[in-house]
């Protein structure tokens, strides 16, 4: 459906130039970003069309998607730089749980100040990454498995630190909640403001510094990476630590958006923020992808669950069905397009 | 001479390590429990520590299984807990809406319905695996996530109790003295290993797993052999949805499963079967699948906080994995033998040791 809402109709255009524009079109890398964000603004006028009435045309609710996702923003652009260099974090949940119950923690019953748990927690996520980079470079075990114990590892320790649920009334941390940026057309909260700089961050190492074309070359082909001379155990180590960084750094923003800790909050969220990564058009494979169709892919996650707030009778599970058909969707996309490119 | 080189023959065998680890589990119990090895006969049925454990072990044991033939493809399956919960979900629908909940016949029809489905769960992912060739983790990811969604719509987001007596056979029943459960995982386990090792399939699911394409060229429909162990292994699932569900006498759209996927594919890797694929090891995910249930059960009954549970199954991950990492292997026992190895060809052995684990990839 979104493909062909994708092929520019040039009327009055000679016929010879409209097929070998589209054929270029269809052969660009960048197509599934657009195809992304084709899908986002299809599903934002229908949505429009549909709950008018309800204000659904204010432009806070579109800022709401920055607010309500942030996090998962930040996850996901973490999840980016891991796939991008052909492997994965599945412990990027299990960090953002831990995260939250950490600061809880240290701010609730330790009493420590804001200013010095935040540190202390990016640098806990960091370190944790490290050491699962460090196992999948050194020890040649894979990925998947490694972050699958980080999973279990950082879960744990939540249940560690306690069973129960931590609310947070410390006023620094309520305060910061509550700050809102104006923006003329409606305000957005702290934690959107961090994770639109995280994006641009990362579009800029990505892109623009020499960091980004090695996550590029490893994904790509570690081997040829390797011969070419890239520190290939430097890269893949650095990636995870990165990932471990976002996740503590969503975790921090969670704990903002919920102002608690929980052992059981984002349970499950690595997957969201891989299937964001996924319908965003970036190749599980690793090698190929950009970090603004992660911003895409959460923005599609996010519309989802307001319109199905919007709609009101429809249950959560709604939420499940329309990710998993949206992943399908994408991934076949994917497929067809890269098995063009092989042949 | 001859007793270290049996020893080492022994410690070389692929199962000795995941033999190793679940004996020496079993064993920390003692001190805590003295009657731990103790099996009871009350009212005619068999109790103990031993028999809870292969008990509610079961489930992991059918998903695990299953998830070794897929391993042994090269491919991964991440739908199987929501297959569980699928098949779950369907199966006590469907008993609940009858008004006879205990009538043989209707109950047979709904665990039909539930395999049913997990049938085309599994026929679905084998299709986007083998026909259309994406990425085994990418392609069962969309079950994974849709599923419950799936199981949820099903039941209403309710959790669906029922109370039939047939159906309670199959998750939480006793025959001959022994859970029901027990006898279904036997009869799972001996029909796939007589299957895979006494015709050519499980050859041909290994040299699929090795090199696909080399398969095809040689003349093993490799597709179909790979949707075939999709579907094995989704029926697997429906199976354990079946025996969950029926222990609980309740369909859970959420939470049933939950996880089972990460402990099946650890069972399997602590098995000894490689994530690479091309060679597989049936006994050794049994046994894996069993270590996993007696960490847990290890855990409650040595009075640690269950908390922690998760904790103790990230070491035993990372230990087991390092363990079976040729690179850790040769940089730490490795050096050892070096150091205080007697003879020269045993240390040419041993440094050759990592060579046939290799080449699997």
């Amino acid at each position: 459906m979104s493909t062909t809402t994708e092929t520019p109709a040039t009327p009055g255009a000679p016929e010879r130039r409209t097929t070998s524009r589209s054929a270029r079109l269809l052969g660009d890398r960048r197509l599934s970003v657009l195809v992304t964000a084709a899908l986002f603004l299809v599903m934002y006028i229908v949505g429009l069309s549909r709950y008018q009435n309800y204000g659904f045309g204010d432009s806070q609710v579109f800022l709401n998607l920055f607010i309500d996702n942030g996090y998962l923003l930040v996850a996901a652009v973490g999840a980016t730089f891991v796939i991008m260099s052909g492997g994965i974090d599945l412990s990027v949940g299990s960090v953002i749980g831990f995260t939250t119950m950490l600061t809880a923690w240290l701010v609730q019953d330790v009493g420590l100040p804001l200013l010095l748990v935040i540190p202390i927690s990016l640098a806990v996520g960091a370190f944790g990454g490290f050491l699962m980079g460090y196992v999948i470079h050194n020890f040649e075990i894979q990925p998947f498995i490694v972050t699958l114990a980080g999973l279990f590892l950082f879960r744990g320790l939540c249940l560690v630190i306690s069973k129960e649920s931590i609310a947070i009334d410390d006023s620094d941390v309520s305060s910061l909640a509550q700050t809102r940026v104006p923006l003329g057309v409606g305000e957005l909260s702290i934690g959107a403001v961090v994770a639109l700089v995280v994006l641009a961050a990362a579009f800029y190492i990505l892109h623009y510094t020499r960091f980004g074309r090695r996550v590029y070359a490893v994904g790509g082909n570690e081997q040829s990476a390797l011969l070419m001379g890239l520190p290939l155990g430097g890269t893949k180590i650095a990636v995870y630590t990165m990932s471990g960084f976002c996740s503590a750094l969503a975790g921090l923003l969670f704990m903002l958006y919920i102002q608690s800790g929980d052992p059981l909050h984002a349970v499950g969220m690595e997957l969201d923020a891989i299937a964001a990564v996924v319908i965003g058009g970036t190749l599980l494979t690793g090698g190929s992808g950009y970090v603004l169709g992660t911003l895409f892919g959460v923005l599609v996650l996010g519309l989802i669950k307001s319109i199905i707030q919007f709609e009101g009778t429809l249950s959560s599970w709604w939420t499940k069905i329309a990710t998993g058909v949206l992943l399908c969707a994408f991934i076949l996309i994917q497929r067809v397009m890269t098995a063009r490119k092989k042949t | 001479m001859t007793t270290t080189s049996r020893w080492r023959a022994l410690t070389r065998h692929n199962l000795f390590w995941p033999v190793a680890v679940l004996v020496a589990l079993l064993l920390v119990n003692v001190p805590f429990t003295p009657d731990f090895f103790a099996i009871h006969m009350t009212n005619g049925h068999l109790y103990g520590s031993l028999v809870s454990i292969v008990l509610f072990g079961s489930p992991l044991i059918l998903v695990a299984v299953g998830m070794t033939l897929v391993i042994a493809t090269g491919g991964i399956d991440l739908s199987v807990g929501a297959v569980v919960a699928i098949t779950g979900a369907l199966t006590c629908s469907y008993i609940s809406d009858q008004a006879d909940q205990g009538a043989l016949s209707s109950v047979l029809l709904a665990m039909g319905l539930g395999l049913i489905a997990a049938v085309v769960c599994g026929l679905w992912n084998g299709f986007l695996v083998a026909r259309m060739g994406i990425q085994p983790i990418i392609a069962t990811l969309i079950i994974m996530v849709a599923g419950r969604g799936v199981a949820q719509l099903i039941t209403d987001g309710q959790i669906i109790t029922i109370n039939s007596e047939p159906y309670k056979l199959i998750g939480g029943g006793y025959w001959l003295t022994l859970p029901f459960s027990i006898f279904v995982v036997a009869a799972v386990v001996a029909v796939t290993v007589l299957l895979t090792r006494r015709t050519a399939l499980g050859l041909l699911v290994e040299s699929v797993g090795g090199n696909a394409e080399a398969s095809r060229l040689v003349g093993i429909r490799s597709m179909r052999i790979k949707i075939m162990v999709y579907v094995f292994c989704a029926v697997c699932a429906g199976i354990a949805g079946l025996m969950i569900s029926s222990n609980t006498s309740a369909a859970d759209g959420n939470n049933a499963g939950l996880w089972i996927e990460l402990d099946a594919i650890l069972a399997v890797v602590i098995g000894g079967t490689s994530l690479l694929g091309g060679r597989f090891s049936i006994g050794g995910t049994v046994i894996g699948a069993l270590v996993i249930q007696t960490l847990t059960t290890t855990i409650y009954t040595i009075g640690v906080p269950t908390q922690t549970n998760l904790v103790f199954k990230a070491a035993v991950v990372i230990v087991v994995c390092l363990l079976q990492s040729p690179k850790f292997r040769a940089k730490v026992f490795g050096a050892r033998a070096k150091a205080t190895g007697p003879a020269a060809p045993a240390a040419v052995a041993e440094s050759a040791d990592p060579a046939p684990k290799m080449e699997v990839s």
